[in-house]
């Protein structure tokens, strides 16, 4: 049952100073399909592979709307992920309604940092199992951020989370740099080729498993022209045009292999790292 | 003592009945408020009276909100009193934040009035008429809330006495040249609004403070006193002691 | 092993009576995680406090300047954590409400002395019970009240004592070595941050860790009394000072 002596019910410390509990529920964003947020000095954006568990099945959301400024994509558990950005929406209205100002969002990302640093100290609860990227505008600018079950929040240029998103990250890591002067959809391409190198070997973007989620102003391709440039998700025929734009993988100049043992931290016992979509009924 | 009574109309409106008897300590008197071309202006007398009695004579109105707001309250002193505290503890929370996104007169006026419409909703209201002030981010900013949680905006705003007295001369001065208004110019309206104010109104003082807010931040004068001329009032019948 | 089965509920008491919280959750301030702070000091001076941190920069994604660790407990107070990122976050919203609780009290900025022992006692309830682990957080607050400049050091035991210089984490010998050589009472904010600056940097282990950022904050005349993140030229002046000087130490 146990895989390890500090494996009980509760969160204890390893006499290495570790949580256990806390480095497997870790591991359930990595079971979730990849997600990957970038930003540039006007946009923010996420893209995120949806799965489905067969032909008859619809693909599961990963993307949701919090507030015109703020949205997130989530990988691992969804029940988690509806109960935290259900709690989300809550903040974001009641500074709305209270303060009548959208919500900093550091300080939505915070609130539910917070809220998981509860659940791996205490009896009776166990970590949440999901991890989100979530952006935001507000004063300061476009934002992107990575809440993880450990209760941690960090503020990033770019990330990606979920199965294989090292090799995202590997991709991101590399053109990082150019993205702060990127238009929309030039930074919507870059999203592409990072989230493109999550795939296993024989699978494609389509318009049926990509999300695209921007906050910043409209771009050329968009046809609804909301001017203040809320959060907004694209799906379908819309994005069409946005993977026509992306160069053929072939071509791509020095993709990185596929390289998930490199996801678990150094030095950890961890379970294995996914290998495939076999896991799709505790994933999104 | 005061009580509310709601009263059901046959015509199905609520009507709130607020039944008050003066045996505390108010900010009896008006504020008043301005918008000029660099901002908001704000003037208070420094008078709380009790009953009829000028019991404290110099106490602040006016207090600044973080550094881009100001308020001016009338009516109850504690609960105004008490009002500062919350927005002590409120500005205190945002420091902390330390994130660089402060409150604004808009945030703090709408904060306010969701504190004074619930109080008013619990039949238990704060007994203020309150102006919020300031400037953020270059846009100017005047409203009103009061303790039924009523909120009105406009380029001049007065509480009490003054919305009688003291608005139609702030009107005719001020609308349509808020963007010309030299911060002198509205200093010289404000100046003799409060003086018709103190010889028209008997709970008022001589004494009073005017409050700026520009974009470099709040400013609070220290007390003004008024030179008034009152030879004029021995010719009127009521005045001062009657001989016949 | 044997302490196994004692151990399940985080605590147990060795023979010696001491607990082993301080064994296992301060020994998370000494190791390599991105969920972890390193080395926090803090310098109690003539005129005021000044915190430092190593901070680790696990992603080259992050952004520079973002994420602080310092953090503000109210106007006048700050804390610095080593350990677990988000116990400290937490022990900081304790310590938050603490000290709004005090002010809602007694209408009073609240000295420091009461908000450590207030929240040194909520630190220690987490030793008592099977039902909640320890805080993995070594804490440095500190805070210029009216009793002058305060500097305190609570544990995850719940012990706290007051200090003239503090070091908790990693790096916290070499630190507490460092420090120990100055002359506090004589020194200025201004050349307590230059100071601290160069000992964080003299306890970063260039070659085995990763790339870290300093950041220092400050509390006392020079700030009006408030807990601030020190201006960008001294910061900038104070890091270049301590490369300098960590070339002539090699």
């Amino acid at each position: 049952m146990f895989r390890n002596t500090y494996d009980s019910d509760n969160t204890v410390f390893s006499p290495q100073g570790r949580l256990h509990q806390v480095e497997y529920a870790l591991e359930a964003v990595k079971q979730g399909s990849a997600a990957v947020g970038l930003r540039s000095k006007t946009h923010a954006i996420l893209l995120a592979l949806k799965r489905s568990t067969g032909e008859l099945a619809s693909y599961q959301q990963k993307m949701y709307r919090i507030d015109d400024h703020v949205g997130i994509a989530i990988a691992g558990l969804t029940s988690d992920a509806r109960v935290l950005s259900n709690f989300m929406r809550q903040q974001a209205m009641s500074s709305r309604m209270v303060f009548n100002r959208p919500i900093p969002v550091n300080r939505l990302v915070s609130s539910i940092a917070d809220k998981a640093q509860v659940n791996t100290q205490e009896y009776g609860r166990r970590p949440y199992g999901v991890g989100f990227l979530v952006i935001g505008g507000d004063k300061t600018g476009p934002h992107l951020y990575e809440f993880s079950p450990s209760g941690n929040s960090y503020e990033y240029y770019a990330m990606s989370i979920g199965a294989r998103s090292q090799s995202a990250k590997t991709y991101l890591e590399k053109h990082y740099e150019s993205f702060m002067d990127c238009n929309l959809e030039e930074l919507i391409r870059h999203g592409l080729h990072a989230l493109r190198e999550t795939l296993q070997q024989d699978k494609e973007l389509t318009i049926n498993n990509t999300s695209i989620g921007i906050i910043g102003p409209v771009g050329a391709h968009e046809k609804t022209a909301h001017p203040d440039g809320p959060f907004r998700i694209l799906e379908g025929e819309d994005i069409e045009v946005y993977l026509k734009s992306m160069t053929p993988k072939e071509s791509a100049e020095g993709a990185p292999g596929t390289t998930t043992a490199a996801d678990a931290p150094a030095g950890q016992t961890g379970p294995p790292p996914p290998t495939g979509d076999d896991d799709v009924q505790m994933a999104d | 003592m005061t009580h509310i009574t709601l009263t059901l109309c046959t015509n199905g409106q609520v009507i709130t009945r607020i039944h008050l008897q003066k045996e505390y300590n108010e900010l009896r008197t008006s504020v008043l408020a301005l918008k000029f071309k660099d901002g908001i202006m704000m003037a208070a007398d420094t008078l709380a009276s009790y009953g009829s009695l000028a019991r404290f004579k110099s106490i602040q109105r006016l207090q600044p909100v973080g550094s881009s707001t100001v308020i001016g309250a009338s009516g109850d002193m504690s609960d105004f009193q008490y009002i500062q505290t919350l927005l002590d503890e409120l500005t205190v929370e945002e420091f902390t934040a330390g994130d660089h996104h402060e409150l604004g007169p808009a945030e703090i006026h709408e904060y306010l009035s969701r504190v004074m419409y619930a109080r008013r909703s619990k039949m238990n209201p704060l007994w203020n008429s309150i102006l919020v002030g300031g400037v953020k981010d270059g846009k100017s900013f005047l409203a009103y809330v009061d303790l039924l949680g009523t909120t009105y905006s406009a380029s001049t705003l007065a509480t009490g006495y003054g919305a009688y007295i003291a608005l139609p001369l702030l009107r005719k001065a001020v609308e349509g040249r808020e963007h010309e208004l030299t911060e002198e110019e509205a200093r010289k309206i404000m100046e003799e609004s409060m003086k018709v104010l103190f010889y028209r109104d008997a709970r008022s003082l001589n004494k009073f403070q005017i409050a700026t807010v520009k974009e470099s931040g709040v400013t609070i004068s220290d007390p003004i006193i008024l030179e008034t001329a009152w030879g004029f009032a021995e010719g009127i019948r009521g005045y001062g002691a009657q001989t016949q | 092993m044997a302490y196994i089965g004692l151990e399940v509920g985080g605590i147990c008491q060795q023979g010696s009576g001491e607990l082993w919280v301080r064994n296992s959750s301060a020994k998370r301030n000494s190791n390599c995680s991105e969920y972890v702070n390193r080395t926090a000091i803090g310098l109690r001076v003539k005129d005021g406090i000044v915190l430092a941190v190593e901070k680790i920069i696990h992603s080259k994604l992050l952004v520079p300047g973002a994420n602080r660790r310092i953090q503000s407990v109210d106007r006048h107070i700050g804390m610095a954590t080593s350990g677990f990122l988000a116990d400290g976050r937490h022990l900081g919203n304790r310590a938050r409400d603490e000290a709004s609780n005090f002010r809602e009290t007694f209408r009073m900025p609240p000295p420091l002395k009461d908000v450590v022992s207030r929240l040194s006692m909520y630190v220690q309830a987490y030793t008592l019970y099977s039902s909640v682990r320890p805080f993995g957080v070594s804490t440095i607050i500190g805070s210029v009240d009216k009793d002058g400049p305060q500097l305190y050091i609570i544990e995850p035991s719940g012990i706290a004592y007051g200090y003239h210089g503090a070091a908790v984490g990693k790096g916290r010998q070499l630190a507490k070595t460092e420090i120990e050589k100055l002359k506090l009472v004589e020194m200025s904010s201004r050349e307590a941050v230059i100071e601290a600056a160069r000992i964080i940097y003299l306890v970063h282990d260039d070659a085995k860790e990763k790339d870290f950022e300093l950041e220092m904050s400050w509390i006392g005349d020079e700030t009006n009394g408030l807990h601030l993140p020190v201006p960008k030229e001294l910061h900038a002046e104070a890091e270049e000072k301590a490369k300098s000087a960590l070339e002539t130490f090699d």
